[in-house]
């Protein structure tokens, strides 16, 4: 699809156009709708864009398998990590009250972490999600399969009809 | 029954339609991917018959305006549904990933063709363990 | 009157594509049809102002779960093998939706603002959610404070499913060699 010169400049403007937007709803998820999930998904598209445009070997330089996989991680950890640090700090689990010394401050401080905690692991599940759909074998190598399946199943059963029903395309 | 309170109820009558529309695909269609997207039909209306519990008249979305007089609709059905959504995606995923799976260890997703191939499995293995 | 006429259209379009979702026998069209209607759900969500539930229909109905459906379909094969059309399947559908019907009787008026559902716990957070958080949008102060270990609870969820979907499909980080294509 990189041949094509109308998709290969508009992606380019529109790759690093989605991640400000995915920023943008992340942080604003205060003030109007928006929030942790919403903006994961958008930032995801941007590199499942990049992936489907240029190729999985480029979409993987830029986002590492193994990096999504600790990013994943990481999330669930931040936002743990803010519930016992509410613990350490001698409130409650989750209790954001405790974190600066100004209670409202402190929630403000609270909802942030934990918003970018919940972004950062649903951009990486969605990002890890589309790099293992599409990694599998191609498509004419499964049917070549299919077809080694139907002799064996022809020769082993001459007379049986049910197996030839098989997905044959 | 009334027929004007369900004319007055229209809102869930119709989403009660299109739950049984999602239903019907699930269970009467044998290919897998058809049973998802019915799946998918049948969330998204459980979804649209809390919101519309959330609704109230003249109300307006629950985001703070300067205007003291504003009647917000209730917050509470819209994060109950915003957690429903994340993890019907989630079981989504999940399914489709089982699907991939099963079209290569069977070669079909019909439903009736892979009881058909378990069958024929757990009656060669049958076979097998009567020799021995 | 405006309400009325906006939501009973979108409904009218949901319902039409639905059925046509059922009757459809290519898959590719099936996908499609089922993105558009999370889509006309989204559009549906706003007229209902849940702004922010919106917004998530938009991006992961249409947009995540589409996406995977469609890779899903780059391995399988695109026809649904012809099937009639099922008497005790659509005999179980029909009586349930009957009997849902008769619950929708004792249900109370839409939009009515003294519902219980009202009444409770959601006034307590419209009320005190300026002084005691003090971030404007109410569903996320809701979602992140007063209810922040349900959403724990979710992130997990979504952490779980990542991993099941990645045990499942091992052999993802394997770099994709020319000998793939057949």
């Amino acid at each position: 699809m990189q041949d094509d010169p109308v998709i290969r400049v508009v992606s380019k403007i529109l790759i690093p156009t989605i991640m400000l937007f995915g920023l943008y709803v992340q942080f604003h998820g205060d003030f109007g709708p928006g929030g942790g999930f919403q903006a994961g998904v958008i930032f995801a598209s941007a590199f499942l864009l990049n992936a489907i445009v240029f190729g999985m070997n480029k979409g993987r330089h830029v986002w590492s398998p193994a990096f999504v996989l600790q990013c994943i991680a990481l999330g669930v950890l931040i936002y743990g990590g803010t519930g016992v640090a509410g613990m350490v700090l001698s409130g409650n689990f989750l209790d954001y009250n405790v974190l600066l010394t100004d209670p409202v401050a402190g929630q403000h401080m609270g909802i942030l972490l934990i918003e970018f905690g919940v972004g950062l692991t649903v951009a990486s599940v969605m990002v890890g999600l589309f790099f293992a759909f599409a990694s599998r074998p191609a498509h004419n190598r499964l049917l070549a399969q299919d077809d080694v399946r139907q002799e064996k199943a022809q020769k082993t059963k001459p007379n049986a009809t049910a197996k030839t029903k098989g997905a044959s395309k | 029954m009334n027929i004007s309170i369900l004319l007055d109820q229209w809102n869930y009558v119709i989403v009660i339609v299109l739950m049984m529309i999602g239903f019907y695909t699930v269970i009467a269609r044998g290919n897998l991917i058809k049973k998802m997207v019915g799946l998918n039909i049948f969330q998204t209306s459980v979804f649209m018959l809390y919101i519309s519990m959330g609704k109230i008249k003249e109300g307006t979305a629950p985001i703070f305006t300067n205007d003291p007089a504003t009647i917000y609709s209730n917050p509470l059905p819209h994060v109950l549904i915003l957690t429903a959504i994340v993890v019907g995606v989630a079981t989504t995923a999940v399914g489709y990933a089982l699907i991939i799976r099963i079209r290569e260890s069977f070669g079909t997703i019909e439903e009736d063709e892979i009881t058909l191939a378990l069958n024929e499995e757990a009656m060669a293995e049958n076979l097998a363990e009567q020799k021995r | 009157m405006n309400f009325f006429v906006v939501d009973s259209l979108l409904m009218a379009l949901l319902t039409i594509i639905a059925i046509m979702a059922v009757r459809q026998q290519r898959l590719l069209g099936v996908i499609i049809l089922s993105g558009s209607y999370s889509l006309i759900a989204a559009t549906w969500f706003v007229v209902l102002d849940a702004v922010d539930v919106a917004f998530t229909e938009a991006a992961v109905g249409a947009g995540v779960s589409t996406v995977l459906a469609l890779a899903t379909l780059s391995q399988v094969p695109d026809q649904e093998k012809k099937r009639p059309i099922e008497p005790l399947p659509l005999l179980v559908a029909v009586g349930a939706g009957l009997l849902l019907l008769l619950a929708v009787v004792d249900m109370p008026s839409f939009e009515d603002p003294t519902a219980p559902v009202h009444t409770h716990v959601a006034p307590h957070y419209i009320t005190l959610s300026g002084s005691e958080i003090g971030v404007p949008n109410i569903v996320t102060s809701v979602l992140s404070s007063y209810r922040g270990f349900d959403t724990f609870g979710e992130v997990v969820v979504v952490f779980t499913a990542a991993i099941s979907v990645l045990i499942v499909l091992a052999g993802w980080t394997r770099k994709r060699k020319s000998k793939d294509r057949a």
